[in-house]
Order: structure tokens, then sequence, then C-alpha cells
């Protein structure tokens, strides 16, 4: 009898038990790394949230937090440089070069390629952003060490190895990985996955300058132009204080309106779960959850989702969880802390209602003063 | 470029695939069209398949099929709300080299006959639908036009295995749409268990598998069954009624699949399972008297399309893959002679057919159908309540003699149904099982 | 212009179940399906193919299963097919995965003319890791332009390309030279449906079938788990919270009562949000 559709997932059994021997050639490297990613003038705020677990783990590893700055020569750079410093970098790293003025792959890789090899840092994390992956996965291809995107934990293991935590198989399971042999360790996190650290003015400490060994002319891709985002169509889903989410339970696509609607009335942004973008009932910048958009909001709003894992990662950082959903055993009610068992759809409405009703005197005060 | 092909075979179901590998494999050029997009992708569930008539088709076929699990034990339940009355049979004769049943998971299975039809030579397209027949001037079947850009494609003969809702042949006039009191609409889920629990649960090991068929209150007074196959790591669970009995009763199939999830004898079965793949099935149910003109100039009809399903005796694919074969044959015989694809050859295949075991068995149950349907509500709801009353009685001991509870449970069936009832639908029965 | 599209098959993510007592995948019975961000890579070099001529070569690295994913991806209009399958390209990561495929690239450049420009989808749904496209453009020495939106125009004499890509905050307009490797970001296009005479094509054309030797991989070291730096010790699913939801009653109740009960509720547990909401409504 055929047994060809039986398999198990791609991790040998054995791989458990694999030690780790570190070669000689990678025992001197020491320390955390936290790229800093320069967004048109400002720094993304996932590279605090980093430098805030990167704090945690140089701490456990006894090791300094370095941050690394690429960028053109000038204002922008040393503010990134002391953002760093105030968000708890121990020493920043700066190259500091024209090509870099916007993202290109090309110098960029070069020159964090080349940090590294000439100091050595064992763990080296990044954002998730279409900037950090772009990066991420060429100098980890160069480097020829491991890489483990979208990291929803991070830790130090007993022998001081990095434990990057992430969700597998479409996020129905989280696995533990380890780049045992090879350094840098190497990971990605998504924005918002980590809180955001306080931030502590202090004086800038060591800074550690080196050239690019590349000049304009050695590179292929030139940059045209940038079209920023129209704030007012983006959706600024990742950072809102409020959200209210809709999920399969809804039935139809039209009945999306009804979270806008709560949104509308309650100044929060809206959004929905994986199953939604894949009906093409909303665009994918909506998406909450592990392939979507992680939120940290005050408050989080689910109609209609049942709370599959992949969502759960991607929401498990706000401050209060309220699941309305039919089914009672739904895995929402396990992560949620206020939950209502009934039909979203006639649900909302009321809920619409009664938080109109209850915040229109405040909103006018607050519109007059 | 005009493609000319021998035959063309509409559909990938278990029909289609015998009659385009029997094709395929004797030479003959062929093209078959799944409208789905992949074989098997239109039907995702558990099913029960025969060796027998697989085996007369691709003998070796135990080598790399997918499989699932070989019956040793099938059970026959008789339900009332609470109780089950059952008949169960379990032999370690069953565990024998060459099995005689499988479950299978039709996806996958249909995934694999697919592949071997493509080794045997058959062109396969999927995401295809065959829209329409194409005639020459007598009227005689040529080709079909596909759903495709430039999509006419031409054959010497066209194999109709779309299914019992395919629009082909109706379409054309070839055979009557079905009516509502000839076809059974199946819902069945997947259940998802680990298989040391459904080892632990059916008293099975290795690939031992087990089935339960219910009748009774489960189908709420129509003529219905209920069904649970134990798959390598799933339980297929499903219950079937005939459609204008759901239209009469205005009951819900997906209500009647929860009741029966509910029932104290199945619930304890599939506890702690995950649910996947919620899917109705329709399936013809009329047996021998709804069995369509079978062939034509320049076409046939095999499968469920033609009605060729055994309702009484649960056997659907082994009749589908016997018609697919047996009519692939007879294109071969024909095509041997070097004779046309005309009406008067193509009877070869009904003589075939009716010669088979296909043809007999239906005949033999041919007014069983109707005896159901009409008697529905003594066969499916008063005579399982008398006959789990009876047994109950019979059980619980409280001190009343012997005697008085036979009595009792002889009156409880006459006060239920008469004494010429009980007689005429005994004998009716017989009868139609004769 | 020759064009090599990297397709992946991975379980339909819809359908994936996990074994609840040893945490294992069981992926019986779990539709398989072209990984569908891969579909609008497959989609734009067509496209491409149509206006400037030349071959689309699909690739993928997979079990022999994954023909399927090759033969439909034929049926779309692809016009050739490689399947690269060997055990020991089993347990790859994404390392191991893009050597292994940088080199069949390699191999197909030799064996059927040098591609131009390497698609891949923007990330798997399976591993979602967007890591293996830089990968192969790393090792490849190919420009990397990973979530493009749109390929503005591509001149064939000059080899220069020029597309708009989505990055943080907006649109980056960037100019390049081929070869070059192509993420694609999803909602670019729509895959087309082939006409019947292109699926009777993909229906009887040979998948290109080729192990590691065939590929040119003498390195077996570099492949499969030999090849991956990263080690997966521990799956496991999440931990439950200690306390489930806190639940409103809503039997025989109105939904207005139920409402304010909520709103109440909500405010008891977070008094700032009233100043929150009121203010962001307000604004």
């Amino acid at each position: 009898m055929s047994t060809a559709s039986q398999t198990t997932p791609r991790i040998a059994p054995g791989r458990a038990g694999v030690k780790k021997e570190l070669p000689d050639r990678f025992k001197d490297y020491r320390h955390v790394w936290v790229f800093l990613e320069l967004e048109r003038g400002n720094v993304h705020p996932v590279s605090f949230e980093l430098l805030g677990e990167g704090r945690k783990l140089a701490d456990k590893l006894e090791v300094q937090l370095a941050g690394v700055v690429l960028g053109p020569p000038g204002e922008m750079v040393e503010d990134a440089v002391a953002e760093a410093f105030a968000y708890g970098a121990d020493l920043v790293y700066i190259v500091d070069a024209p090509p870099l003025a916007d993202y290109r792959n090309e110098p960029f890789a070069k020159a964090l390629t080349d940090l590294v090899n000439t100091h050595k840092p064992e763990i080296l994390l990044l954002g998730a952003t279409t900037l950090g992956r772009d990066l991420a996965g060429s100098v980890a291809t160069t480097l020829q060490t491991g890489l483990t995107a979208d990291c929803t934990e991070l830790d130090v293991d007993s022998d001081g190895s990095l434990a990057a935590t992430r969700p597998t198989f479409g996020g129905s399971l989280l696995c533990t990985i380890y780049t045992l042999n090879y350094r840098p360790q190497m990971a990605t996190v998504r924005p918002r996955v980590m809180p955001m650290p306080q931030r502590v003015d202090k004086p800038v400490g060591r800074v550690m300058r080196h050239k690019l060994s590349l000049v304009e002319d050695d590179i292929v891709t030139k940059v045209l132009g940038f079209l920023p985002d129209n704030q007012s169509a983006m959706a600024n889903l990742a950072y809102a204080d409020v959200v209210v989410a809709g999920g399969l339970g809804l039935g139809a696509a039209e009945n999306l309106q009804l979270v806008k609607n709560l949104a509308r009335a309650i100044g929060a942004e809206h959004g929905c779960s994986r199953p939604l973008v894949q009906k093409g009932w909303m665009p994918a910048d909506r998406q909450i959850g592990q392939t979507g958009k992680t939120i940290r909001p005050k408050l989080y709003i689910a109609a209609g989702i049942s709370g599959a894992i992949q969502h759960r990662v991607g929401v498990e950082g706000a401050d209060l969880i309220v699941a309305i959903n039919t089914d009672p055993n739904a895995p929402i009610f396990e992560f949620a802390h206020l939950g209502i068992v009934t039909d979203a759809i006639r649900f909302l409405p009321a809920l619409t209602e009664a938080f109109t009703r209850r915040l229109s005197p405040h909103s006018r005060d607050k519109l007059a003063s | 470029m005009i493609e000319q092909f021998d035959a063309i075979v509409v559909g990938a179901g278990m029909s289609g695939n015998a009659a385009a590998y029997t094709l395929a494999s004797q030479g003959l050029k062929v093209l078959q069209l799944e409208r789905g997009e992949y074989p098997g992708s239109k039907n995702v569930q558990g099913a029960i398949m025969y060796a027998n008539m697989l085996e007369k088709i691709i003998p070796d076929f135990r080598d790399d099929a997918p499989l699932e699990r070989h019956l040793v034990e099938q059970r026959l339940w008789v339900m009332d709300d609470t109780s089950h009355t059952g008949i169960h049979y379990r032999s370690d004769d069953f565990n024998e080299a060459k099995p005689n049943r499988y479950t299978i998971i039709r996806a996958q299975f249909d995934k694999w006959f697919s592949r071997k039809v493509r080794e045997a030579g058959a062109t396969v397209l999927c995401e295809t639908t065959a829209t329409e027949l194409v005639r020459d001037g007598n009227g005689k079947v040529i080709g079909v036009r596909t759903d495709r850009a430039g999509g006419v494609v031409f054959a010497n003969v066209v194999v109709l295995a779309e299914g019992v809702s395919g629009l082909l042949g109706t379409r054309a006039g070839l055979r009557e749409m079905p009516k509502p009191e000839t076809v059974a609409i199946a819902v069945k889920e997947m259940h998802f268990l680990p298989e040391e629990v459904i080892g632990q649960r059916f008293g099975v090991k290795g690939d031992e598998g087990c089935v339960i068929e219910a009748v009774g209150t489960i189908s709420r007074s129509m003529a219905g069954l209920g069904f649970l196959y134990t798959n390598k790591e799933s339980i297929s669970l499903g219950i079937g009624c005939l459609v204008s009995d759901f239209a009469a009763t205005m009951e819900s199939p997906s209500a009647l699949l929860d009741a029966m999830k509910n029932h104290p004898s199945i619930r304890p079965l599939i506890a702690g399972s995950e649910v996947k793949e919620y899917a109705a099935h329709l399936i013809p149910e009329g047996g021998y008297r709804a069995i369509p003109q079978l062939f034509g100039d320049g076409w046939v009809i095999v499968g469920d399309a033609a009605q060729l399903n055994n309702a009484i005796h649960r056997e659907g694919s082994n009749l589908a893959m016997t018609s697919g074969r047996v009519a692939a044959e007879a294109i071969i015989k024909v095509k041997s002679r070097n004779g046309p694809m005309t009406k008067a050859n193509l009877a070869l295949y009904k003589t075939m057919l009716d010669d088979s075991f296909v043809i007999k068995d239906l005949k033999k149950y041919k007014d069983m159908p109707a005896l159901l349907h009409t008697n529905s509500s003594n066969f499916f709801d008063s005579y399982p309540r008398l006959m789990s009353h009876a047994a109950q009685t019979f059980m619980r001991v409280d001190g009343t003699p012997k005697i008085e509870k036979e009595k009792n449970t002889t009156a409880a069936f006459i006060n239920a149904r008469s004494r010429w009832g009980l007689v005429s639908d005994a004998v009716r029965l017989a009868l139609a099982w004769r | 212009m020759h064009i090599v599209v990297c397709i992946k098959q991975v379980p339909d993510s819809a359908q994936i179940r996990v074994h609840p007592v040893t945490n294992t995948i069981m992926r019986q019975g779990v539709p398989t399906i072209i990984n569908p961000y891969d579909l609008f890579a497959l989609e734009e070099a067509l496209k491409l193919r149509d206006v400037h001529g030349g071959e689309v070569t699909v690739l993928t690295m997979g079990p022999p299963m994954a023909e399927d994913s090759l033969r439909k991806a034929l049926g779309y209009g692809a016009d050739r097919a490689v399947l690269l399958t060997d055990r020991y390209f089993a347990g790859s990561d994404t390392l191991a995965t893009s050597f292994a495929l940088s080199q069949a690239i390699a191999k197909i450049g030799e064996t059927f003319g040098r591609p131009d420009i390497v698609f891949t989808g923007k990330q798997t749904i399976d591993g979602d890791t967007a890591q293996v496209g830089p990968g192969i453009a790393k090792r490849l020495d190919l420009s990397q332009l990973t979530y493009v939106a749109k390929i503005a125009s591509i001149d064939l004499d000059t080899r220069e390309i020029e597309v708009a890509r989505r990055a943080e905050g907006g649109t980056q307009l960037l100019k390049s030279r081929l070869p070059c490797l192509i993420t694609m970001l999803e909602d670019t296009n729509e895959i087309r449906r082939g006409s019947l005479q292109q699926a009777l094509c993909a229906a009887r054309s040979q998948v290109v079938k080729w192990t590691a030797a065939d590929a040119g991989i003498d390195d077996l070291t570099r492949c499969g788990l030999r090849g991956s730096p990263t080690v997966v010790k521990r799956v496991f699913a999440p931990t439950a919270r200690a306390e489930r939801a806190a639940q409103i009653d809503t039997a025989e109740r109105g939904l207005q009562d139920i409402a304010d009960e909520l709103i109440a509720d909500i405010l008891t547990r977070r008094p700032a949000l009233e100043h929150e909401l009121a203010f962001n409504s307000g604004t």
C-alpha cells in the first residue's frame, strides 16, 4: 500500500541533535549589531524596536550592542547616530558616502558585508521591511551564513547561540531556528513585532567610521526618482492606536462596510485577515497577520476572525483585544481579552451606534477647543 | 490547426479515467478533458474503491495507487435518536494479499489514476470545459467545443463521462436532466485524526479499515443513508438523501449532517477531530429505470452521467469504472473491425454492459428506489424506532417476564404500522430485493 | 530574449493541518498549488516574451510531484519547464535552495541560452522568507530588483531596464541593466488562460528533469541539509494565554445593551482610551 502521500515536514528528526562545533574562523565573532534603516531622512521605527531587542541579547551575552548606519554624508546620518545611542547602542558603525543617499542593493550590500567581515559581529539584526529583506538576503548569501526571516521572538541559549523563533508552515506552528556553525547569526524582525523601547537622551558614544569601497560609477543600478505614497490613501495600519478588522465571518465583501463604518466612527484604521485578501475583498496592504501588517494598537477589535496563528502573531502586541465571533470555540478567544459570542454582521452596527452615542459629545468638545 | 482524435473523453472521474486508460493503452489517440484544476479537484472526499473492478483495468494498481485502508469490518446500523442497533461483520479473511475493498481519498486517487492515463498515452487537459458537442450534417457527433480560445477538437467518438450534473449530454438532448427524485445529494466532511487514534477507536491496526453505514432517524423520515469511512488519518463522514425529499421536507443537508455528528453513537468516534473540507456531491439514485439511452452516432455515455449507480449496495465507483472500461472495449472492437462509430456499431457497448454485473445488479433492484421513496417514513423512521425500542426492552433487566416483553414489542410494531402494513412492507421489500 | 521564472509548488496553506500530538504537518490530502506570488512573475515574463519575442523557461526545485506545477505553468504558455529533483536537495534552507537554483539557472543558460531576466515571486506562502530571490541574484551576479510593481521599459540593444519598485513609504524608479533578477510584487497583473493549442502543447511537452549532477552541481555539501546553515531545533504550537477572553453575556439581551456593556468594559480596562477615541473621531 502506498504511503507516498505521507511526508513529514522538512525538518529531519536528526537535526535537533546537531552539535555546535563553531569553526575556529568564527571564534572571534562577538557583539550584537542592529542595522538602522534610514527612510528618507528618518530612522524607520523598526530599527528602534530592534535596538531594544538587541540590548537584551547583548546584556545576556555580556557583549556590546552596536548600531550600523549607512547613508550619505551629513546631518541625516549624524541624527541617526544620536538616535542609536538614545535607544541603547554602545557604539555605532557608520559608512557615509554619496552612493548611499538612496537605497540600492549593490552599495548597501557591499558596505554592510565589508563591515561584517572587518568587525565580525556574532548577531546581526535587520528590520523585515522591503529594504531590510532585500539587503539581508544578499548579505547572508555573500557571507554564506544563516538568516532567519520574520522572527517573533529572539533569545540567547545557554551556550550563547541565537534562538530565533518564527511562525512556520503558513503560520500554523512556531519553530525555533539556530545558526550553529556560521557567523554572524542573522535575523529579520517585522515592524511592530517587538515593543518600542524607552528613548533616553544620551551623549554620542564611540563611533567607528568606514569608507565605502565602491564609487558611483561601479554601480549598475541608478535611482531615477521616488514617488512618496499618498499619506491619506496609504493605510497607516501598523502604527494606528485603534484598529478594527474583519474576517471570513463577515460572510460577504459588502459587509466589510460595517467594519469601515465602525472604524470611521471611532477614528480607527481598518484591516482584515488573510483569507479576505486572498478572496480579493480587501487590498493586500490592509492585511493583518504574519504575512501582512503586525499591529500594536491600544485597542483592537476583531470581527468574524477565527484567530489562526498567523493572525495571532500579528496582533498579540495589542493592549486590549476584543473578539466578536459566532463560534465559542474559535481560537481567537484564547488570546483576546474580551469576547462576545455573536454574529458580527448584526453586532457591528449596534456597536458603531453605541460608540457614536457615547463619544460624540467629547468629540464636539475637542473640535471646539 | 485542426486536431483529430480517435476518441475524446469528457470528464476525469472514475468512469472517464477507466475509459481513457483502456482506450489509450490499446493505442488509440485519446484526448481527455477535465473542467477541474486537476483530476479529483472537484472531488475532495473519501470513498470506497473495489479492487476487482480496478484490477480489470490496471492489474497491478496496488503497487502505487494511493490507497488508504483495506476494509476488514463493515457495520450496518439502524439508528433512532439515542441508540443504534447494529450488524457488524468483521473477518480476518479480509486481511489477504490482495484485499477486496479499500477506502480512498478521491482527490489523491483520481490524480494517480490520471497519471496512469497520461502514461498510457492519452492527452489530458485540465481546466478545460467541454461546452458543446459538434455534429456533422447528419447529426453524428464529430467533436466537442471547449471554453478555451480556438477550442474545437474532433474525434471519431465522444465518451461522455461528465458526471450526474454534466451539461454536455443534457444540452445536446442525449439524456434528460436528472429528476429530483432520481438524484441524491450527499454532504460530506473530512475529520482529521491521528492514525493511532483511529486505530484505537475502531479497533483496527496497520492499514485495516472499517466502514459504518447507518439508516434511521438521522435522515428524518427521508430515504437516506449516513456513512463513515476510516482513512489513514481521517474519517469521511456524510449523509445523503434524495433531492426531492430535501425539497419536500425543507430540511437542510448540512443540518442533517450536524445532527448526525452529534448523535451519541457517532460523536465519540469523531471527538477531537479537525474538520476540513465540507462538500456536497450529487449521486444518481434512479436505478435501472432512470438509465438513459447509452449510445448514439458518435457518442456513448458512461458512469454517473448514465445513472449507473447501485444505491442499495452503495456501489458507484465500480459501476462507473466498469462502464467506462466496457465502453472503451466496445469502441476498440468497433475500430478493430474498421467500423465507423455509428449508433448501430456502438450498440455493442450496451450489449456488453447488459451482460455485465452493472446492468444485472441494477435490474435486480429496479423496484427498490420507488419502494423506499414512497414508504420512507416507515423504513427510515418508524421501523428504526421500533427496532431500537424492542432491543432496549429486551436488554433492560427490570423484572418484566420475557414473554410479556415479546408481546409488548409485537404490539408496538402492530400499533405503529398495522399487521397488514407490516406484512405488505415485508413482502414488497422481499420482492424488490429478489 | 530568454526569461527564467522560478516557481515553487506549495501546500495550499488554507488546508494545512497539524498533528495534535507530534506537531508535525499532516500533508495527506492537502492539495498543492503554484505559490500564488509566482504567478505574477510568470505572467510578467509571458507578457515580456509576447512583446520582445524569445522564450520563457520555468524552473522549480522539489519532489517529483512538483512536475504538476510545471505542467500547469506550461499550460499558461511557458515554453519549457525544468524540474530540479534529487534527494540531495531534501532539507534545504534558503541558502542551499538559492545555491541549487542558481546552479540550475547557470546550466539552463549553457543549455538553452543565457537568460536576460530571472523572475521569482515576492516570497512563498509556506516559507514567507523572501530570501531565495536575492540569494540567486547575488550568486549569479545579477542586478537585484525586488518588489517590482511595474516594468516601465526594456531596451534589448542598450540592455537597459527601468522599473518601479515598492520601497518603504513610496515607489522607487530605478534604471538598471540586464541580466537582472526581478521579484514581482503581487496584484501587478493577472495570469492568463492559455489557448487550446497551448494547452495541448503543454500536455504533450516533456518536463526536463535534472538531478544535482545533471545541473552541474559537483559540491553536494552545499545542498540540502548539509548545505543549510540554519537548523530547526524545535517546532511547537504557541501556548495558550493563561485565561481565555472574558465573555460578555449575550443571552436574551438587545444588541444595544451588549454594545453598551462592551464599551463600558473596554473603558474600565483602559480608561485612557476614552480620550483617545474621542480625540481620534474628532479629527
